[in-house]
């Protein structure tokens, strides 16, 4: 890798630990974001998977969502998993939490069920060779999008997008931090320090 | 929409549900969190609102069970499932140890993750439930190594280290912590051929700490669970290791449920910042009424129960 990315993990709640190991292994120095200003020492975000009504109030109680915000408008490149790309959808199917409003997209909660419903799949990615392992656990579906998104994958089942990526800013339904498959990681990477 | 050309799967559809990746990462997801005891769906609402990661419905909070004695059971589903129905974050409830029926009665009505509790009375004192017949995922609480990897060999997909529930006491909490994550460090650096013998003293599955030998870790999540009743408490925890805290009569017990919920979510994120901390500890009202673990008789220590 011939730069040294510097890139953030939201470190609010969620499996941040697993993203920073798969970036680490992947040659970028990352840094646990906990607090707004720690934002500026870095070139890209990625907001982990957890639970988005945890994540979402304490984004807001810390102070980030107009800085995030504003940076997300400004190219600063973001990935939501899972729960992150709850946080960074324009409108949810649900009346909480309040998203980020990032990217154009509309978000169903938990679309393919409860807990007991959560499941692997393979799926098909654009701009990556050959299939990824996916999993899915009490995963969101992008439901609605703006005619700006790409949507790089469809989930066979519900036939709906379940990654998408609208210039600076990409969201996942699925955790590739929890298979040791870091194609998708390094994607996230290549949309850094253009 | 605008669909780029090659997204739409061609794969052989193939998805597989209630595999252990799916059951080892809903705890992943909760990690970094505070997982709060509600009996009722108002107090469900209340610990959503405050920032929980889950809550787990029980009919009694600990420290109720303990006063009231008697056996302590499965809650009435019509209450798990009012709770269900008020919240979106998981729902998780606890079955006796043993006892298969109950959870397989959580199981169907759709509970998250089954906390095989010692909190509640015990229906088999030999026996585990076979977790891996189920597609739901179980947590289990343990004193030491050997008890968690009993467990996980079970097939327990997340593990709690066990405080004295009910007590506000954080002692034990610590001493059982202390005690797994000592020995995970032990294992990493002892030599492979000790592994055998480790594995007959800890009455464990080689396999799973030949995992830990070769890791560094434990093989699922760990969160700590039982007499955290401060944002201190549960800070030092995460200090101790763990990744994310159970805390039971501490929320509904003290005087400011809603606020003392609040900064204990706080404290499990900012657990390692002192400055941050001050803030979230200051004007909580009183904390649970605590018990000294060291005065209490034997057989009335929840933590014991289970092997």
């Amino acid at each position: 890798m011939s730069i040294l990315h510097h890139v953030g993990v939201l470190a609010l709640q969620g499996d941040y630990a697993e993203h920073i190991d798969m970036l680490e292994s992947n040659g970028a120095n990352v840094s646990e974001i906990r607090l707004p200003d720690q934002l500026d020492e870095v070139d890209g975000l990625i907001i982990p998977g957890g639970e988005s009504t945890t994540i979402v109030q304490l984004i807001d109680i810390y102070n980030f969502r107009s800085k995030l915000v504003d940076m997300a408008s400004k190219g600063f490149p973001i990935w939501g998993t899972c729960a992150g790309m709850i946080v960074m959808a324009n409108e949810l199917t649900d009346k909480r939490p309040s998203p980020l409003q990032l990217m154009d997209i509309k978000v169903s909660r938990n679309a393919f069920g409860r807990q007991i419903d959560s499941f692997e799949e393979n799926i098909i990615f654009s701009g990556v060779e050959g299939e990824i392992p996916a999993v899915f656990i009490r995963a969101p579906i992008v439901i609605d999008t703006s005619a700006d998104v790409e949507i790089l994958s469809v989930e066979e089942h519900l036939s709906k997008p379940v990654a998408v990526k609208q210039g600076n800013l990409l969201a996942t339904s699925f955790h590739p931090e929890l298979t040791n498959d870091s194609r998708i990681h390094k994607y996230f990477l290549s949309m850094l320090g253009k | 929409m605008a669909l780029k050309s090659g997204s739409k799967n061609n794969n052989t559809g193939k998805s597989e549900k209630g595999t252990w990746k799916v059951k080892v990462g809903l705890a992943q997801m909760l990690k970094g969190g505070v997982i709060m005891d509600v009996v009722n769906a108002e107090q469900a609402k209340i610990a959503e609102d405050a920032g929980a990661c889950s809550v787990m419905a029980l009919e009694r909070v600990p420290s109720d069970i303990r006063k009231d004695g008697g056996v302590a059971r499965m809650s009435d589903p019509s209450m798990i499932a009012a709770i269900i129905d008020v919240v979106t974050i998981p729902v998780m409830a606890k079955a006796r140890i043993g006892h298969l029926v109950e959870a397989q009665i959580l199981e169907s009505m759709g509970v998250d993750y089954i906390d095989e509790s010692e909190v509640l009375t015990p229906a088999d004192e030999n026996n585990h439930i076979n977790k891996h017949d189920f597609k739901v995922p179980f947590v289990c609480g343990c004193r030491d190594l050997g008890e968690a990897l009993r467990r996980i060999g079970e097939g327990a997909a997340f593990i709690r280290t066990k405080g004295e529930a009910g007590t506000g006491n954080v002692v034990e909490a610590v001493r059982h912590a202390r005690a797994v994550l000592g020995e995970v460090k032990r294992i990493q650096t002892m030599d492979a051929t000790e592994l055998m013998a480790l594995a007959r003293d800890l009455k464990a599955p080689y396999e799973l700490i030949k995992d830990i030998h070769d890791t560094g870790k434990l093989p699922v999540v760990n969160f700590s669970a039982g007499g955290i009743a401060t944002p201190a408490d549960a800070a030092l925890m995460m200090q101790i290791g763990v990744e994310g805290v159970f805390v039971g009569s501490g929320i509904f017990k003290s005087q400011n449920p809603s606020k003392m919920a609040k900064s204990i979510v706080k404290a499990t994120t900012h657990y390692n910042d002192p400055e941050m901390l001050v803030e979230i500890s200051k004007g909580l009202g009183s904390s649970m009424p605590g018990l000294d673990v060291r005065t209490m008789p034997e057989d009335q220590k929840l933590a014991q129960r289970g092997w």
